[in-house]
This record gives structure tokens, sequence and C-alpha cells, in this order.
């Protein structure tokens, strides 16, 4: 009698787990680098796990960099994003789902359209508003433009199309304005849609690198993931491993906390999207 | 919408105006004014000239153009097939009875919610060919590791492998989802018939999956075009050359050299390669299912 399963299960088994120690030894390595001292980075062969910890490469990048501003900027940065979509958005994405105005189908087209667009397309014309409203080096310039999206629209629209039209015609009979309707009505039940979008938005933006790169260049205004690119930099002929390294721990672990917090809504706005921040 | 009169027009302009003021600034208005500034020649210093195709004509002739085109080709080229079968044998493995399996899938997607820089930055370190783990592990082995982003045969390869690496998870979720939604029935009745594991795979999961397949597919070709951040990190375009990309030659000619017009040609050049190509692959996948 052949078992193949149980040998099948079992190969899929090891081969699992060689893949995930694959996938964990770098962070692994990041976070063993950050917590050696500079003489430990050159000894060969390399520890894996080091001889002594020390919390010292920490200090020092916080003393090369000022990456506590970074760090508030990155939050600013990304929250300030996140609730702009997700306002922009449900309010747009509920006139797509509800109102009947001229244009609307055509409009909606359009906007679809401007998601094949690569951004690489955009960011020369991007870049010279950005800079004619005086954004260059400031929250505004990393914020607002990142604020509006098609796919957020897009999205949120069909979130409201699943909703019955009988919700809304309930608090009309009791004379409520669009407004109000939506606010009081609509806005409660939507959790799932400002799950969705708000993780995503948040993800990309915390992760963002091209656009931060092409309009700051103030380190009182950089993000993480630009200040960590210009660390590595910053001394000339040598990088200092460990303190990169430190930053990097600074800047992955709030992106890690929020993915085990909210695994699902990180799935599922990965996979909705097609988009990996 | 129940208002009426100057009030709709209040109530419409109140839930649209936002997006629609801000799409055209900051989204719609720019497609334009790039399409419209690959015709001109602008400096930033001097006003732009009308250039009509000569932007496209010097193109063209550009070596580098070229280069940046046939090293994004290679990357695509290396990282597609690599990252879909990665993630395609992750997923049907973390389909099946593993032990943890929620764990798994979670540290498979770990490195997807990782900015690139900093896994650019780790696999940097890894890659060190005199100090990193990955040449040290090779040593014990008894393997001469090469300096891999420092050796312009191997630096590519090495973007590659980084990038096929962190997105992995981001595959093997987008084919898990597709993976369940095919009913175990046809398994068991497969299994019954006495087809192997293999077969099973080959006769019943990719066909049942070929639209996840191609979604996964799609996405992929369509970042890699657009492939930067690793590159910028990792090699900066080095060594020698020998990893530059559109994008980065695009970022490069506009923020560098201040040539807008030509920036913005070479851009939709790039939307011309990724809408052609994303294109050809929707007619493919009609024809094939």
């Amino acid at each position: 009698m052949r078992h193949p399963w149980r040998w099948g299960s079992l190969l899929g088994t090891l081969a699992v787990v060689a893949g995930a120690f694959v996938m964990l030894v770098p962070f692994a390595w990041m976070l063993s680098t950050s917590l050696k001292p500079s003489s430990a980075l050159l000894v060969l062969p390399p520890r894996f796990v080091p001889e002594e910890a020390t919390v010292e490469p920490y200090r020092s990048v916080m003393a090369a960099f000022p990456m506590l501003r970074v760090f508030f900027n990155s939050a600013v940065v990304a929250l300030a994003t996140t609730a702009g979509q997700l306002v922009v958005a449900s309010l747009s994405g509920y006139a797509f789902a509800r109102f009947r105005f001229w244009g609307r189908d055509v409009l909606f087209y359009g906007y679809l359209a401007t998601l094949m667009v690569p951004f690489a397309v955009t960011i020369t014309p991007l870049f010279i508003i950005v800079r004619t409203f005086g954004w260059t080096n400031a929250y505004a310039g990393l914020i607002v433009p990142t604020m509006f999206t098609a796919f957020g629209t897009f999205l949120m629209r069909q979130f409201f199309l699943t909703l019955p039209r009988e919700l809304e015609e309930a608090a009309t009979l009791d004379g409520a304005g669009t407004l109000a309707t939506f606010v009081r009505v609509i806005v409660p039940i939507t959790g799932p849609a400002f799950a969705t979008l708000g993780i995503f938005a948040f993800m990309a933006s915390w992760n963002n690198f091209l656009w931060p790169l092409l309009i700051v260049s103030d380190r009182q205004f950089m993000t993480l993931p630009l200040a960590l690119a210009t660390l590595q930099g910053i001394y000339p002929g040598q990088t200092q491993w460990n303190l990169v390294m430190a930053g990097t721990v600074i800047s992955v672990v709030p992106m890690i906390l929020v993915f085990l917090l909210a695994q699902r809504w990180v799935i599922e706005g990965v996979t909705t999207s097609g988009l990996k921040g | 919408m129940y208002e009426r009169g100057a009030r709709r027009w209040l109530v419409l302009a109140l839930f649209l105006g936002p997006s629609l003021l801000g799409v055209l600034l900051f989204v719609a208005g720019p497609i334009v004014a790039s399409l419209a500034l690959a015709f001109t020649s602008w400096d930033l210093l001097t006003p732009p000239t009308f250039a009509g195709l000569r932007n496209f004509d010097r193109l063209s002739r550009d070596l580098e153009f070229w280069a940046a085109l046939r090293h994004t080709v290679t990357f695509l080229a290396g990282y597609v097939p690599l990252v879909l079968v990665t993630g395609l044998a992750v997923a049907v493995a973390l389909n099946g009875r593993v032990p943890a399996r929620g764990a798994f899938r979670a540290i498979f997607f770990l490195p997807v919610v990782t900015s690139w820089v900093a896994v650019a930055l780790v696999w940097k370190w890894l890659l060190n060919p005199q100090f990193g783990l990955v040449n040290a592990w090779l040593a014990q082995l008894g393997v001469r590791g090469p300096a891999w982003l420092f050796d312009p045969g191997w630096a590519m390869p090495s973007v590659i492998m980084t990038s096929v690496w962190k997105d992995t998870g981001f595959v093997m979720v987008i084919l898990l989802a597709g993976l369940q939604a095919i009913p175990r029935e046809y398994f068991e009745a497969a299994a019954i018939d006495g087809a192997s594991r293999w077969q099973q795979l080959r006769h019943v999961t990719v066909p049942l999956l070929a639209p996840a397949i191609f979604f996964a597919l799609t996405i992929s070709l369509i970042n890699s075009f657009q492939v930067f951040d690793q590159v910028y990190v990792m090699t900066g375009g080095g060594p020698a050359g020998a990893t530059t990309v559109l994008v980065e030659r695009i970022v490069k000619q506009a923020f560098s050299f201040s040539r807008m017009g030509y920036a913005s040609a070479m851009s939709w050049v790039l939307f011309v390669l990724i809408f052609a190509t994303t294109f050809a692959f929707s007619r493919l996948q009609r024809r094939w299912s």
C-alpha cells in the first residue's frame, strides 16, 4: 500500500519550512547587525548571534541623523494621507454609486483610465506643480498630491453599490438631507471598506520612496525610506551597516506591527488592488 | 440625491468636488501635461519650446536609453517567471495540510509589507562580498561567492533574486485566493482516479487557476517595467551602468539634467510598452481560455 499523500505532505512541509527560513533570515540578520558594535562588523566569518549585544548603533544613528523627527514625519504623512484618502474617496465613491448626473459614467471611465498610467509619466509635471505651490521640503507636498487616487474612489464605489437602497430611503422619509443620510446611515456601516483602503493607503505612504526622493532634500522633512537611503551614503567609502540596520529596524517595526494586527485587511487591500504599496 | 435645484449642485459639489479637483490637478492634469511636454524642449530655466518629434528621434539614437530598456527587459524576463513559480509553489504548499498554515502565510507575506528601501539595504548588506552572510555561508560549503552587486555580470541577477524574495508572498496571496475557489471535490475525484500530486497540479490546479495566474502575471509585468527603488538603493544603476533601468533614466533625465521634455517623452515610451504588453497578454488569455 502506497502513501503518496503522507510523503507528499512531509516533503511539502519541509519545503515550506525551508522557504520560511529563507524569508526570515534577512530580518534576523537586520536585527542582529543592528545590535553589533562597529568592530564586530568586520569579523570573519560573520557571527549570526552577536557576541555582545549593544544598543550603541541605535544611539549613534539618532546622533548622526534626526531619526526621531524622521519617524514623526513618516507617521504624520502616513496618517494624514490615509485620513485624506478615506474622506475624499468615500465622498466621491458615494457620488459615483448613488447620484445621477450628466456625464457620470464617462467621468468614471476617465477615473479608471488614470489607473493604467504609470507614476513615472506624471512625475515631471507633478513636480513642477508642487514646486510652484512652494511645497517642496514641506508636509503639504508629501501629503496633498497622494490623497487623490482613482483607486480609492473605485474601491469605495464598489462597496456602496453592494448596499441596499432601502437604507437611505428610510432616512429620507424622516426628512434627512443627502449629507446627513451619508454621515448617519452610510458611514457607520462602511467599516470594512474603510479598513481595506485605510491600511492600504497607510502602507503605501509609509513605504513610499520615489515621490519623497523627488521633492525632499532637507533632512527635517525626510520620511523613513528616504532617510535610510540617505543614511547609507553619509559615511564616505564605508557604509556603517550597524547604524543603517538600526535605522531599518526602526522603520520596519511599525509596519510589521500594523500587518500582524490587521493581517486580514492588509491582504484584502493587496489582493483587490494588485498594488503592493 | 433628493435635493432639487441649486441645493442639488451644492450637494454634488460637496461629494464629488474634492476628488475631482484633486484628480484633475495631481493626476489627470499631469498626465495630459506630460504628453504635451514630450513634444517640447524644456530646461526649467527658459520657457519650453516646441520640439516636434525631436525628443523621440533623439531617443531612438540614445544608447543609454536602449541599454536601460535592455536591462529592464532582462529584469522582467528573469523576475516574472521566477516569482510566478515560487509564488505558485508556496501557494499550493500552503493550501494543503501543513501545520501552522496561518503563521507560515504571514511569514511569506512579511517582505511584502516591508518598504523596498529596507529590503534593498538588508540584501545589499547580506550580499556584501567580503563581510556579508551569503558569501560566508557559501564559503562554508566550499564555494567562493561572486562579488554580487559589484560584479557587472551578477548585479542584475542579484536584483532579480532580491525582488523574487520580496514579492513571492504577494503572488502567493493572489494565487491562494484563486486556489480557495477551487472545490475540494475536484482534487478528491482526481485522487480516486489515481492521479499523482504532480498530475493533480498539472491537470486540475493550473487550468482552474489560470485566471488568477494571469492576474498575477499581468500585475508582475506592469510592476517590473517600473522597477526603480531596489535598483536605486542597491546599485544606483551600476556597476559600470550594468543595471540602469527605464524609470531610473527618466528620473535622471528630469531631475539631474533638467531635460523635462526628454524625460516626458521617455515616460510615454514606457507607458506604451506597458500598455502594449498588457494588451497582448489579455488577448493571449482570451484565446487560451
